[in-house]
């Protein structure tokens, strides 16, 4: 295991560099001149466009503005925001709580309805529960994150009021306002994940509770749940982490279109706008860091796997 | 998995019990995009300014029928041509407790001019050099005279900075920024929030109710409405006019609209490169044609929900300097044919229109489209993300370009630098002797009468040429809770805090 995990924890650094350099290169195709951006209304102005590619290093060739970037990122700086002037790494330790916060929350919800509805569906095989599960999980997986977003905004906060239609609360500043703020997105963002989550769990609870240790243990005279949970769950839940952990990065892309419905100032709503305006440090940071959290949840996935099953322990 | 459902509806039982905070005392507003930093200098966003409405007064500002007003400034004099005598206030303090004296005026104007990156240096370029009179009085040396200067100092060059603070933070400044409007910066969460709070020390402090104010972006537009009607923010600019019923319907809301300062209308390229040697481009006759093509009223009404005004000019009506002659003409579908016929060109005519992907702009292209078709154009439209659509606008990577202008308060700002040869933003090199010196008469002319004549010749030059093809003047659409009281709608479209009260319920 230490060796496994060792090459995974190995192959992070060359990843990351990877990343780097795609992003780096991949925004110089993007069209529409950042300078042009900046000038805005002033941009006929040909004194003000060389100005600005010469503040920001604009009008240095591509691997200069690299190695530049590369070298200040070895100090912790990630630039500042072209825009709003404020530091790349200030505004990433603003938003990414924030996203964190929604997705792990997603996560969750979709946890919390998913494994359980995939159970029952797998239990209850081709009888009327599997058929809900089964036409609500479809429901889940067909429903437009943007659609279901602003529907729940009309019911839930215009016609009963019962919720804030957007806005974020930190959680360290008013929880309470916090969840408020924040459990209708994650239920929209959690609710596709969720049906995912379903299916892969009655599938893969399928197929152990036709394994022959489940019989086993049923001849055993075992309780149908202790049957359910302890013997085939645990076994299922294989195929579910390694989904989970993939499906947590799709949290983290899905938070774009919820943040932006919601205007919660996170991760995602941030990468839009820095895309639209092309603030390209803005970019780049959030794209690198997001490359980061990626990696290092399947290197948790890897972990979980071993945590779960305890025949991976030897190999 | 009953468990499960009730623990999930107790949650959120609980949740509406939250209380929400005090409103009373703070006023929300939404914008529809984030502003950009927050230094007068160098600033260029549009809700930028409205954020600077609550926080920078000006030397000078503009009243609902577009007449300029005194604000930090008593009062103007011409001493001669290319002299200007502006008097102050003599009670301003900045929110710093600094005093804003001419010495002020004198740093902010020359900040204006000389720091490096300002977006101001243009507006206000004529400005040889500041003197100061008295602590009350400064003098504008100007190179040339400049009828549109007064006007710009009612926008961001006329914010004056406290020296102290503003020379300290340099470029920083806009981080938090220090001015003398009626409230004081107190903190801004990029995308989220910009919160300000009252100036106890503000000079003309009886107006202001408010003990806050949040700014908001919301860039999409059915979460702005959604917002509104739940009542989480008070007020909301630039409502969609297809979004006005829905507002309408409601008892707890008001609109109120003013015309805008800004235009729509198709750019065509004259001589910006070979997309230019397009037919359309190159001949006016099809261009007039084009023109003829288009029910400018049914566009207005289809796509702007009958809101916007259908125009031939890039003033607005409400401007002083709107000539009443020229008119937007009606279709005329015989007419466009027999320019086609006389221009000599064989039908169907390919012209390609560059249309920044909103719905919006989509859906009035394709309008457009629709109409021309019948006159023998083949109209295709490229929709292309704004950013991109500027790039190739400078460079010539259009053949006509569905675009618009936000507005100044001077028409010279909706002509000069789309329209005189050389302008900066005359994306389709369009140059013509009487255009180019019509332009700089009316820049120079202070007598209104005889800068109206130079547009009145200008203007039928271009109605001849059509390098840009205006289509209408958008109005400014403010949606607010109907309890708001004392909202002045001014044509900018700026939300002025002065004046601005919540009834008593």
């Amino acid at each position: 295991v230490n060796g496994h995990l060792g090459s995974r924890i190995a192959q992070i650094i060359p990843t990351l560099l990877l990343v780097s350099v795609l992003v780096f290169c991949l925004q110089q195709l993007m069209p529409g001149d950042p300078a042009m951006v900046m000038a805005g209304e002033e941009r006929g102005d040909p004194q003000v466009l060389a100005q600005i590619r010469n503040e920001l290093w604009l009008d240095r060739p591509l691997p200069v503005q690299y190695v530049h970037w590369m070298g200040n990122l070895l100090h912790g700086n990630l630039g500042y925001s072209w825009r709003i002037r404020e530091p790349v790494t200030q505004l990433i330790e603003e938003k990414l709580p924030v996203t964190l916060q929604l997705s792990f929350m997603a996560f969750v919800i979709a946890v919390l309805i998913g494994v359980p509805a995939g159970i029952v569906a797998a239990v209850q095989r081709n009888r009327f529960w599997d058929y809900v599960a089964n036409a609500v999980g479809l429901a889940g997986l067909s429903t437009p994150t943007f659609w279901l977003g602003i529907m729940l905004i009309l019911l839930v906060s215009v016609d009963l009021g019962w919720l804030p239609p957007s806005g974020y609360v930190g959680l360290f500043d008013d929880w309470r306002q916090s969840l408020a703020t924040t459990i209708m997105p994650a239920f929209v963002l959690g609710n596709a994940i969720a049906a995912i989550l379903m299916r892969h769990t009655r599938s893969a609870m399928l197929t152990a509770l036709d394994q022959d240790y489940v019989r086993t243990a049923r001849a055993k005279g075992l309780r149908e749940w202790s049957v359910v949970i302890r013997h085939a769950l645990r076994n299922a839940l294989i195929p579910v982490v390694t989904l989970g952990a993939l499906e947590l990065g799709t949290l983290l892309s899905g938070a774009v279109l919820t943040e932006q419905v919601f205007s919660i100032p996170g991760f995602g709503k941030m990468i839009v706008d820095a895309v639209f305006n092309r603030d390209y440090p803005v970019v780049q940071g959030v794209v690198l860091v997001t490359a980061f959290l990626y990696v290092l949840l399947n290197l948790l996935a890897d972990v979980l796997y071993v945590v779960i099953n305890p025949r991976l322990r030897d190999g | 998995m009953r468990r499960l459902l009730l623990a999930v509806c107790c949650v959120l039982a609980t949740v509406p019990l939250v209380p929400s905070p005090a409103r009373s005392q703070t006023l929300r507003i939404a914008l529809r995009e984030d502003p950009d930093i927050l230094d007068p200098t160098l600033a260029r966003s549009y809700v930028g300014r409205i954020v600077f409405a609550g926080l920078c007064d000006k030397l000078f500002d503009i009243d609902e029928k577009l007449q300029i007003i005194p604000q930090l400034a008593t009062g103007y004099e011409w001493t001669d041509s290319k002299t200007l005598l502006i008097h102050l206030r003599s009670d301003v303090s900045f929110q710093d407790n600094e005093k804003l004296d001419a010495t002020a005026v004198k740093y902010s104007l020359e900040r204006h001019l000389t720091l490096q990156g300002s977006f101001r240096r243009s507006e206000i370029s004529t400005i040889d050099h500041v003197e100061v009179v008295d602590p009350l009085t400064v003098r504008l040396v100007l190179k040339t005279p400049s009828a549109p200067l007064v006007a710009q100092l009612t926008d961001r060059a006329g914010m004056i900075l406290p020296p102290q603070a503003a020379e300290a933070e340099g470029k920083d400044f806009g981080l938090h920024p220090v001015c003398s409007g009626p409230f004081k910066f107190t903190e801004r969460v990029a995308q989220d929030r910009i919160v300000l709070d009252r100036f106890a020390g503000y000079w003309d402090a009886g107006t202001i109710h408010f003990e806050r104010v949040i700014y908001q972006p919301m860039p999409d537009t059915s979460v702005l409405l959604a917002n509104l009607q739940s009542g989480s923010i008070d007020l909301a600019e630039r409502i969609l006019p297809t979004d006005v019923a829905a507002v309408q319907r409601d008892p707890k809301l008001r609109i109120v609209t003013s015309p805008a300062l800004g235009y729509e209308g198709i750019t065509f390229n004259l001589h910006n490169g070979d997309r230019s040697k397009a037919p359309i481009d190159q001949n006016a006759l099809l261009r007039q044609a084009f023109e003829a093509a288009i029910d400018r009223q049914a566009l207005v009404q289809v796509v702007f929900n009958g809101m916007y005004k259908p125009t031939a000019q890039a003033v607005s009506a409400a401007s002083p300097y709107y000539i009443a002659s020229i008119r937007p003409p009606p279709r005329d579908l015989a007419r466009a044919k027999a320019l086609i016929q006389q221009a000599g060109v064989p039908t169907p005519i390919a012209v390609t229109m560059n249309v920044p992907n909103t719905p919006d702009r989509t859906q009035e292209a394709e309008v457009i489209q629709s109409m021309v078709h019948e006159a023998g154009f083949d109209l295709k439209l490229n929709l292309i993300e704004f950013a991109s659509s500027l790039q190739a606008a400078t460079q010539g990577g259009f053949e006509s370009y569905l675009i618009g202008w936000s507005g100044r308060v001077d028409p010279d700002g909706n002509l000069y630098t789309f329209l005189h040869t050389g302008g900066g933003q005359n994306d389709g090199h369009y140059s013509s002797a009487t255009v180019d010196e019509m332009l700089d008469q009316a820049r120079q002319a202070t007598d209104p009468d005889a800068r109206r004549g130079f547009y009145t010749t200008m203007w039928e030059a271009l109605r001849q040429d059509l390098p840009i093809i205006y289509l209408q003047n958008p109005v400014n659409i403010v949606g607010l809770s109907a309890k708001l009281t004392g909202f002045r709608p001014v044509p900018d479209g700026l939300i002025r805090l002065q004046g601005l009260a919540a009834a008593k319920p």
